[in-house]
């Protein structure tokens, strides 16, 4: 009888979230009784009637990182804007775990898919099984390394690199040794920033990179990478991060090693804590991503997509250097 | 009395495929999309993973133990395949090469428990960093790609209508039910985990028994992550990470015991579809992906928590 009754607890947890979700979301994921436009029975199978409201799926790779929530709240903002309904998965940076979400959102037929891939390689699956289903799929910030996306919207990511690398270059005065923090290996921003970063610092004759290594674009890596990295290295005078995360976590590294006069730290994205560190002189600059922008764009684009209007297989969001 | 004690235990056993059904009919009402062909298909894909790894594992907590190193030997034996095969070694030799490892690391498991008497989860948490240690070393921290299609297969191929995991999946349940049920190796594995010293005087090689169900679990792991290697089209090198928690859980959620001697693979199938239900079901519904986590947790330790007070 236990066993029966622990069973029933796990039911009744899904009961208890199921009424909240649907009493949060208004119109509801369940098939909306509530608009009563009698659509119910039909839809689905006919061309939907101008009434109702498109449904676009979100896949995130975390929401444990500010830049991820502010694509959310970016996309979230559209979405509201133009009266259509977004569904959010955080996948937590399992590459296994987003394959399931997206096939999840697949079989909730939404309209078209906004995926954030954990990884390039591993979300082709999942690309794929949307493709098959006909369902539209665009790819934000990160891109896929297969199947069929109708766009790409993500910051230009090589300009961006490039940009950090010249502030670098002229901080340092065109020489020293520079270390390179970089994010998850085999991820496109990962490649991108690092290629604009070496296309600024590799033909300069003084300037040499001294330690090339992953941290993940996780600031408890970037501490743990950079101690590594100064035990090697003391005498290094500036560290590139691809993200403001890493960046942070460096800073904390070289702060308690007494080192903070002599490197400078130049990270990406942007961040609230970022921009705070870069404010109180802490660091010297970050690349300002607009990840608001990015969801924005997203969202946009889906529609224009939903629409048949015809879309740029790429869209850049433009950067711009904090300091 | 007798009888009565008899009904519970009926409706004890049929506890967990009970609430699947409950489970499956809610979401039913709450979801269009929940019971359909392909949503089903879909979700017994999901679940094939965890459900191959915790088969395994039903077989070491049958004997007392636990292993927390199945993660790590799947992201191992993962690497190993993808390089060979990227590497150009036939497809064939490099899953074979992949079991073999993922048996030889089971086997190390086994070894240390049963010679070395460390107890099961130490000796396995140690097997789980190395394990992970070598994973990274071997990929260099990177994602390995460039799989023949053959590889992509076993994670995305079809037998007509069914994806191939599954077909795998219901194969490997089928022969560890068999051995348990039906052969002698299955009896003693129950009899180590019911009593080990009497196992010992009724003549039961317990080491031998013991190492071979880590050697299983092991192997299962490298079958599951060749699994995963062809879902991910690449081998992840922080594949597997956490996946120990969802395979113990499922185990436990199919009532088998964590003190040893009491269970079955059967419970386990209905343990892992119970949890791939929840992920599948709180997604179609839309809910947070933050009280997703919530409410597994919650569930696995309301099922630990019972079996406790068993």
């Amino acid at each position: 009888m236990k066993r029966l009754a622990r069973f029933l607890v796990a039911l009744l947890t899904i009961g208890a979230l199921a009424a909240c979700s649907s009493g949060g979301a208004g119109s509801g994921t369940t098939p909306a009784p509530a608009s009563g436009s009698g659509s119910q029975a039909s839809s689905g199978s006919e061309p939907a009637p101008a009434a109702e409201t498109k449904t676009i799926g979100l896949a995130v790779s975390t929401l444990n990182n500010p830049f991820f929530v502010d694509l959310r709240d970016g996309a979230q903002a559209a979405a509201d804007a133009a009266g259509v309904k977004l569904i959010v998965m955080d996948a937590q940076d399992d590459p296994a775990k987003q394959i399931s979400q997206v096939e999840d959102l697949i079989t909730q037929k939404v309209d078209a898919l906004l995926i954030n891939p954990t990884d390039s390689d591993a979300i082709v699956t999942a690309v794929e099984a949307a493709n098959k289903a006909s369902i539209p799929v665009i790819t934000v910030d990160r891109g896929a390394n297969g199947g069929k996306v109708a766009a790409h919207v993500a910051s230009d990511n090589v300009l961006g690199g490039k940009m950090a690398g010249e502030l670098i270059v002229e901080l340092i005065g065109g020489k020293g040794k520079v270390a390179e923090l970089e994010g998850i290996p085999g991820a496109s921003a990962a490649r991108d920033r690092g290629e604009g970063f070496h296309q600024a610092v590799d033909g300069v004759a003084g300037i040499e990179v001294v330690a090339r290594q992953p941290a993940d674009f996780d600031r408890a890596k970037g501490l743990t990478v950079m101690e590594n990295i100064l035990q090697a290295n003391p005498d290094i005078v500036a560290v590139f991060a691809h993200n403001d995360e890493m960046a942070l976590g460096a800073l904390e590294a070289i702060e308690a090693a007494g080192k903070s006069e002599q490197i400078k730290v130049v990270g990406f994205d942007a961040t609230d804590d970022a921009v705070k560190a870069v404010q109180e002189g802490r660091m010297a600059a970050t690349v300002a991503q607009k990840p608001k922008d990015i969801g924005r764009l997203g969202v946009e684009t889906a529609i224009k997509v939903l629409n048949g209007e015809k879309v740029d297989e790429y869209i850049p969001v433009e950067l711009e250097l904090v300091k | 009395m007798q009888a009565k004690v008899h009904i519970k235990d009926r409706v004890r056993q049929m506890g967990p495929g009970l609430a699947v059904i409950i489970m499956g009919l809610a979401l039913s009402l709450l979801s269009r999309e929940f019971l359909t062909v392909s949503n089903l298909l879909n979700l017994l894909r999901q679940v094939s993973i965890n459900a191959i790894i915790a088969c395994g594992m039903t077989l070491v907590i049958l004997t007392g133990g636990i292993d927390l190193s199945v993660g790590s030997v799947l992201a191992l034996s993962s690497a190993v395949l993808a390089g060979l095969a990227a590497g150009g070694t036939p497809w064939p030799l490099a899953l074979l090469a992949a079991l073999a490892l993922g048996a030889a690391l089971g086997l190390f498991n086994g070894v240390i428990i049963t010679r070395g008497k460390i107890a099961p989860f130490v000796a396995t948490l140690g097997t789980m960093a190395i394990a992970r240690g070598f994973t990274l070393v071997y990929t260099g921290g990177r994602p390995v790609t460039g799989l023949p299609s053959a590889l992509r297969w076993l994670g995305t191929g079809y037998v007509g209508p069914i994806p191939a995991p599954i077909i795998i999946m219901v194969a490997v349940f089928a022969v560890v039910y068999l051995v348990l049920a039906h052969t002698p190796v299955g009896r003693f594995i129950y009899a180590v985990g019911s009593n080990e010293e009497a196992a010992r005087f009724a003549g039961i090689p317990v080491a031998r028994v013991t190492a071979l169900t880590y050697v299983i679990t092991g192997l299962a792991s490298a079958l599951a992550g060749a699994i995963l290697t062809g879902r991910l089209n690449s081998a992840q090198p922080t594949a597997g990470s956490g996946f120990e928690l969802d395979a113990i859980a499922a185990v436990v959620l199919g009532g088998t015991s964590l003190a040893g001697g009491q269970g079955s693979v059967l419970g386990t199938a209905i343990g892992a579809l119970i949890i791939g239900i929840l992920d599948n079901g709180l997604n179609l519904l839309g809910v947070s992906s933050f009280y997703q986590q919530v409410a597994q947790g919650a569930v696995i330790l309301l099922a630990v928590l019972m079996d406790r007070r068993k």
